[in-house]
């Protein structure tokens, strides 16, 4: 096991201007996240959460502050090299799940496998059904997401940030959408799978439920992790 | 498959009724314009053959010379010169040595070596003037096709037959098988048994034209020895001034291509070709608005798709792809429907040479097929360019933060 974080943020600004006004959203935050761990991202609304996770899913650029990844600094990487970094190490799951409906829930797990290879192989269809079994959907593998339920889509969701083998997978409220039920199957998943490969988790919530199944908790208050 | 082209197919067949709508309409566009290309076309064929398709391609004629000088009388400054004659022409004296050359020409299909001159048709106290043509016997239907255009008779000639225009002949009131007589304008005169009546349907022709044969035309204008013109049939009407430059090189004879004097009926070509083109492009603008504002329709309701495929790490590249090989596949299969729907209407339809006056003279070989498919393509990937860009320009965390 590398003694090296997996993710190191440091005095990360970011201020949205628009129309002449510039708002501070991020004032400075500094966290690492190591290899294998399961935190939770907590904090009320508008405290930057959503915010820090786009920036850290290399979704958006911060104003200032670097961060590292891998032991690669990100802050001026370039376009293309962040969406191929992003492919190669980093997940997503999202509170609505944002699958793709035109697609089966087989396909919508292999996407990320075959944007890397240029197709679909073989060796990425076993995967992605590998991992639908694992998230108990093993009877929809090939039913358009349409089809699936809320907790099954949430469910397929998780398996499509998993199929690149990803280092950090970010999660947004992935349990905001769902029942009881389904979000305690969720969690439980999610847990079971940062514990068998040592995937980090950063997951954003409000939800207690949530804060408490994960092992560490980062609290973003007023722009910064307190 | 690459994985943009399963993308893209998936796009296109997820909303059916949608995609056959927009193939439909680009196949309607491609049906108008390969439509328009075989009426252009065979109108042009119907009217070019209706005008000049009985007539000489490339005539053959000996240079004129100016008037000449016989006489110069110094002291007084004297000019007298010999008038030319209006009627005839000078003859092509050495045409033997040069007909095998253009026999052999690739791009001929009938060579036809004429005495011409005139004359007047007697019977009775009837007198018409008339214009005498003296072929071959075996190519009297190698320029004008008379065989087509026989009413009675036939266009077989002897020494002692002629064929005339059926006009002629009810003016003369003579019916096959009668004798006219022929007085030259050399003041030759001989009896002729009447061959064969034709209607070309060329008032000029039909009241005045008659064929004999090329011996019997010698006799009648003191002609033993070479000939009045030479006329040339081309497998290629359009080829002629291209021909007759080269005839001209080789031989250092006068040779006329028909465009020479039909000006006026190229210029009515061109223009229709003008007019046709325009319809065309019309099409074509109407295919790429048509399929543009389609897909810019697509971009934007899969907006939050595009970010996920993004933030999922697609590259802009793959994103532009994606909508680019979607209008390429609508024009191609929309293409592809129209070709196949322009050729199956115009397929019924007989060629522009034979379609009747009242008809409509589409020509299924003018249909410009592989054109049509190519510019449609090309019109389909153009109209594809702005909603790709747009979709490549979307930004994950805009449509994930929604």
């Amino acid at each position: 096991m590398s003694s090296e974080p997996l993710l190191v943020v440091r005095d990360l600004i970011k201020t949205f201007v628009d129309g002449g006004v510039e708002t501070p959203v991020l004032k400075g935050v500094n966290f690492s996240l190591a290899e294998g761990e399961l935190c939770a991202l907590l904090g009320p609304s508008g405290s930057g959460k959503s915010t820090l996770l786009t920036i850290v899913g290399l979704l958006a650029q911060a104003t200032s502050g670097s961060l590292v990844m891998l032991g690669r600094d990100l802050t001026s990487a370039s376009d293309r090299e962040l969406t191929e970094f992003r492919n190669a190490h980093i997940g997503f799951v999202f509170q609505f799940h944002h699958l793709l409906p035109d697609f089966t829930a087989l396909e919508n797990v292999v996407f990320p496998a075959a944007l890397r290879d240029g197709r679909e192989t073989s060796v990425a269809r076993d995967r992605a059904r590998e991992l639908l079994v694992r998230v108990g959907l093993e009877d929809r593998i090939d039913f358009r997401t349409t089809q699936l339920s809320g907790g099954q889509k949430q469910r397929v969701a998780i398996a499509r940030a998993l199929m690149n083998r990803p280092e950090l997978v970010l999660a947004d409220e992935p349990t905001g959408s769902l029942d009881k039920e389904s979000a305690q199957q969720v969690l439980e998943l999610i847990a079971e799978i940062s514990q068998a490969e040592r995937t980090t988790y950063l997951i954003s919530t409000h939800d207690d439920a949530v804060a408490a199944k994960c092992r560490r908790e980062i609290r973003v208050e007023n722009g910064v992790v307190k | 498959m690459p994985f943009f082209l399963k993308v893209a197919f998936r796009y296109l067949t997820a909303n059916k009724a949608q995609t056959a709508l927009l193939v439909s309409g680009v196949a309607v566009g491609v049906f108008v314009f390969v439509f328009m290309s075989a009426l252009i076309g065979g109108l042009a064929v119907f009217l070019v053959q209706r005008t000049v398709g009985d007539v000489s391609h490339v005539t053959i004629e000996a240079p004129e010379r100016g008037a000449e000088a016989i006489a110069f009388d110094n002291p007084s400054l004297q000019l007298l010169v010999r008038q030319r004659s209006s009627s005839q022409r000078e003859l092509l004296r050495t045409a033997d040595a040069f007909l095998p050359l253009i026999e052999a020409m690739p791009e001929v299909a009938a060579v036809s070596p004429q005495v011409v001159g005139n004359g007047f048709m007697l019977r009775g106290e009837v007198r018409a003037a008339v214009s005498v043509t003296g072929v071959d016997p075996d190519k009297v239907s190698a320029i004008a096709n008379l065989d087509n255009r026989l009413t009675s008779g036939t266009t077989e000639l002897t020494g002692s037959t002629i064929v005339m225009g059926r006009k002629l002949a009810e003016d003369l009131g003579v019916q096959v098988g009668q004798v006219v007589r022929l007085q030259s304008d050399r003041g030759i005169e001989r009896s002729f048994m009447v061959g064969g009546l034709f209607a070309i349907g060329v008032e000029a022709l039909d009241s005045r034209a008659a064929f004999v044969s090329l011996s019997a035309a010698r006799t009648l204008f003191e002609t033993p020895q070479g000939l009045s013109r030479i006329e040339v049939k081309l497998f290629d009407l359009y080829g002629a001034d291209e021909v007759a430059k080269r005839i001209a090189a080789d031989t250092g004879l006068d040779a006329t291509p028909w465009t020479a004097n039909n000006a006026q009926l190229l210029d009515g070509l061109r223009a229709q070709a003008s007019s046709g083109n325009l319809i065309k492009a019309f099409a074509l603008i109407t295919i790429v608005i048509g399929i543009a504002s389609a897909l810019s329709l697509s971009t934007y309701r899969r907006r939050p798709e595009i970010g996920i495929m993004r933030a999922m790490g697609a590259s802009r590249w793959f994103v532009t792809l994606v909508f680019i090989v979607q209008g390429a596949l609508i024009g191609i299969f929309g293409g592809l429907l129209g070709v196949g729907l322009g050729y199956a209407a115009l397929s019924p339809f007989p060629p522009p040479e034979l379609t009747s006056a009242a008809g409509l003279p589409v020509d299924v070989r003018q249909g410009a097929y592989g054109l049509a498919l190519l510019l449609t393509a090309g019109a389909a990937i153009l109209a594809s360019i702005l909603p790709s860009r747009a979709a490549a320009r979307v930004e994950p965390v805009t449509v994930i933060l929604q």
